[in-house]
């Protein structure tokens, strides 16, 4: 597993680099922005979030039951259905197809699931050619990095960096910078990619489980030419990307298209059943570590998510941070609420990653409370023991202090006491993390509690007998 | 009608200004409102770092402090909904009864006013543009205002009662509802985060042409003082209460408290 994380000193360099950072937050403002127009276009906006919700929440209560039934609708069109309990076994059946049919090379489109199973680089370790087929993800792959944003996997990149890419793996001569040639190169780049390949692996985006149809959602239609110019295609899904019905399906794909891009309709809606003549379709149904966050009441709506990448958009500390600051599969809001439920220690900085704004939750299409699951899960962190002592520490002295008036108010006078006397190369130094671009709060000489005391209190006395822990005792520097 | 009014513990300690003021406003609609000063701390700043257990005696002491007033009023968003929103978990088993009477007589500042008092107008003008910066837990917890982000019309409390001081020009910035990066013990964790959000906050708000940033959370306005003073920028931050109870006299006149 690897080293873990921590958020605020990942986004440091993000962070300094301060015009870009600005682009990438006006970049993402944008898109959150042109959700934000075509949700108030769509006048039962708030019905649709709040139905999404409980047909999720309906499909995860009998989850067992839709799964068996799509699988049977699947079998009986056709489809081959795997299922895998985590990532290591969901490698192996998809190696284990390529192998069986002598597959070498393969075009896949964008999967967030493959990319949590790290399946790019167990394929290729066993001899297979894999070709992202998404341009962003093309675009990352080549440049040998994760993507930052589940929608928008080269968000971090400027259109430079793609020409210096390109220039560096395509051969295409320096500094060319205009999207249409790039495009254009990528496209020719790519064409090549569909026509050789043996086999294409498609992310899912919903599966339905009364016609056993798989439905893939993209702009570019990467993931329509690679299920359809090769004989074989495998559709790699979590579990919870099942819904019960055909009928409910509008519901999500209207949601998701604005949500994710702020469009009113997914360029390429694909419904997947059976196999075209001759060929093969696999479907892989992907546990890892789902079922567990299904039986958490605290966490379960977390399965409710599609994927539009919206909370990374609206999250202002994702914006300014970027997305492999949180150094995991699924960045963001969603991210550090699944990243912990996966290896609580390695992501423990994550749910702290947040102002705790809500912003997120109120622009999730599917309702899920995603500030309230990010603070659930720091309680969780801290009964896991995983929190840093420094924070453990001066939480518990705050509980003793907050729990003693009298201490509380003397330690109030002395700290404004050592804010005003203390000279100011000794109260801004490294150790003071506030200070380093911020003065510090006024130092008052009264507390309100004090003021309260000389000129309230007694002409206003309490309605009720105040014990002596109540009495004010506070010390006048 | 007996108010309990409770005072954030950085605000007694550190804006005692911004509790006179609110004492002020509530006294001048002739509410009999009483300072308990047992009062430390409503719990949060534990919760937040995901300490339930120190926590949970803050919230057992607000229901003993305030169990005999018919209302609690708080000059801040976040300490209100911490009490109305957050305090439920330490109530599952024993004392689930008195929560709730704390939970549902405990009113976030502006809500006070705006629902009970109804002011028609504040007598004393604040000839100045002012910036409304909306907290977010006053937002998104207590539903205080219109959040950008929900298609469902809410109305703005603070937005309401600032229309009604003579002379005040309300501006408003380009990213309305953005999170200042306060964040409580965020703002230290993840300074450089928290110092950038603040900074593109002060950045809309002066292009707005605001003189005056004003907040229901006095906790955002410390952080974006901080960063405004550091900058010596021309905007000044002010609690709302603060300028419902005319203050300053004058707008040169230091926002660092009584000394």
């Amino acid at each position: 597993m690897s080293a873990t994380v921590h958020h605020p000193e990942a986004a440091k360099e993000f962070v300094a680099n301060s015009e870009r950072m600005q682009w990438h937050d006006m970049a993402l403002w944008f898109v959150r922005n042109k959700r934000d127009l075509q949700a108030a276009k769509t006048p039962e906006w708030e019905y649709l979030r709040e139905l999404a919700a409980e047909i999720k929440a309906h499909t995860q209560a009998n989850l067992d039951v839709y799964l068996e039934e799509f699988e049977r609708q699947a079998a009986a069109r056709g489809a081959v259905v795997h299922w895998a309990a985590d990532a290591a076994e969901h490698n192996e059946i998809v190696l284990g197809i390529l192998q069986k049919n002598g597959v070498q090379r393969i075009v896949k489109s964008k999967s967030m699931l493959t990319e949590e199973c790290h399946l790019n680089p167990f394929l290729e370790a066993h001899g297979v050619e894999v070709i992202d087929s998404d341009l962003g993800e093309r675009i990352i792959q080549m440049r040998n990095e994760p993507p930052s944003h589940i929608v928008l996997p080269a968000i971090h990149l400027k259109k430079e960096d793609v020409g210096n890419t390109f220039h560096q793996h395509l051969g295409i001569p320096p500094h060319i910078s205009d999207p249409k040639v790039l495009t254009e190169v990528a496209r020719g780049h790519l064409r090549r990619k569909f026509l050789d390949a043996q086999a294409g692996i498609t992310g899912v985006n919903f599966a339905i489980a009364e016609t056993g149809a798989v439905v893939v959602c993209t702009n570019e239609g990467n993931a329509d030419l690679g299920a359809s110019l090769p004989p074989i295609h495998i559709a790699c899904m979590g579990i919870e990307k099942l819904i019960a019905r055909q009928e409910d399906l509008g519901v999500f794909t209207r949601l998701l298209a604005r949500s994710a891009t702020g469009q009113p309709i997914t360029t390429y809606t694909s419904h997947f059943q059976g196999p075209k003549p001759g060929g093969q379709f696999h479907i892989v149904l992907v546990d890892n570590g789902r079922t567990g966050i299904r039986d958490s009441d605290q966490f379960r709506e977390a399965l409710n998510c599609i994927r539009c990448g919206a909370c990374m958009n609206t999250c202002p500390v994702y914006r300014r941070s970027g997305g492999h600051s949180y150094a995991a599969v699924v960045p963001g809001p969603i991210g550090s609420v699944l990243s912990p439920a996966a290896d609580a220690k390695q992501h423990h900085s994550l749910p702290f990653a947040c102002s705790l704004c809500g912003s997120c939750t109120d622009v999730c299409p599917v309702k899920i409370p995603l500030h309230h699951q990010l603070l659930a899960w720091r309680q969780e962190i801290a009964r896991l023991g995983h929190l840093p002592a420094s924070k453990r520490l001066s939480m518990k002295a705050a509980s003793f202090l907050f729990s003693h008036p009298r201490l509380y108010s003397i330690v109030g006078s002395l700290g404004r006491l050592a804010l005003r006397m203390t000279p100011r190369w000794l109260l801004y130094n490294r150790l003071n993390p506030w200070g380093i671009e911020r003065e510090m709060p006024p130092a008052p000489r009264a507390s309100f509690r004090k003021w309260y005391d000389r000129e309230r209190a007694r002409q206003n006395p309490l309605p009720v007998v105040s014990s002596s822990s109540q009495q004010n005792m506070e010390t006048q520097p | 009608m007996r108010v309990g009014l409770f005072v954030p513990c950085y605000i007694d300690q550190l804006y005692p200004d911004v509790a006179i003021s609110t004492l002020e406003v509530l006294e001048q609609f002739g509410v009999q409102v009483h300072f308990p000063n047992a009062q430390t701390c409503c719990g949060q700043p534990m919760a937040n770092t995901g300490c339930a257990d120190q926590a949970a005696p803050m919230a057992r002491r607000m229901i003993e402090i305030f169990h005999s007033f018919d209302y609690v009023v708080c000059p801040s968003g976040s300490c209100t909904a911490m009490v109305t929103h957050h305090y439920g978990h330490f109530f599952h088993t024993k004392g689930r009864d008195a929560y709730e009477k704390l939970r549902k007589k405990t009113y976030e500042f502006t809500q006070f006013v705006a629902e009970f008092l109804r002011p028609e107008r504040f007598d004393i003008p604040f000839p100045h543009r002012v910036g409304l910066h909306q907290s977010c837990h006053g937002l998104r917890e207590l539903r205080l205002g219109q959040c950008s982000e929900r298609m469902l019309e809410t109305r703005d409390l603070a937005g309401e009662l600032l229309s009604k001081v003579p002379g005040l020009t309300l501006v408003k910035p380009t990213r309305v509802d953005e999170c200042c990066g306060f964040g409580g013990t965020f703002a230290v964790a993840e300074a450089d985060v928290s110092v950038a959000m603040g900074q593109s906050r002060i950045e809309d708000h002066l292009q707005a042409g605001a003189e005056v940033v004003t907040a229901g959370d006095m906790s955002c306005l410390m952080h974006l003082q901080g960063l405004l003073e550091r900058q010596k920028q021309p905007l000044r931050v002010m609690h709302l209460a603060q300028i419902l109870a005319g203050r300053p006299k004058d707008i040169n006149v230091s926002t660092r408290g009584s000394s």
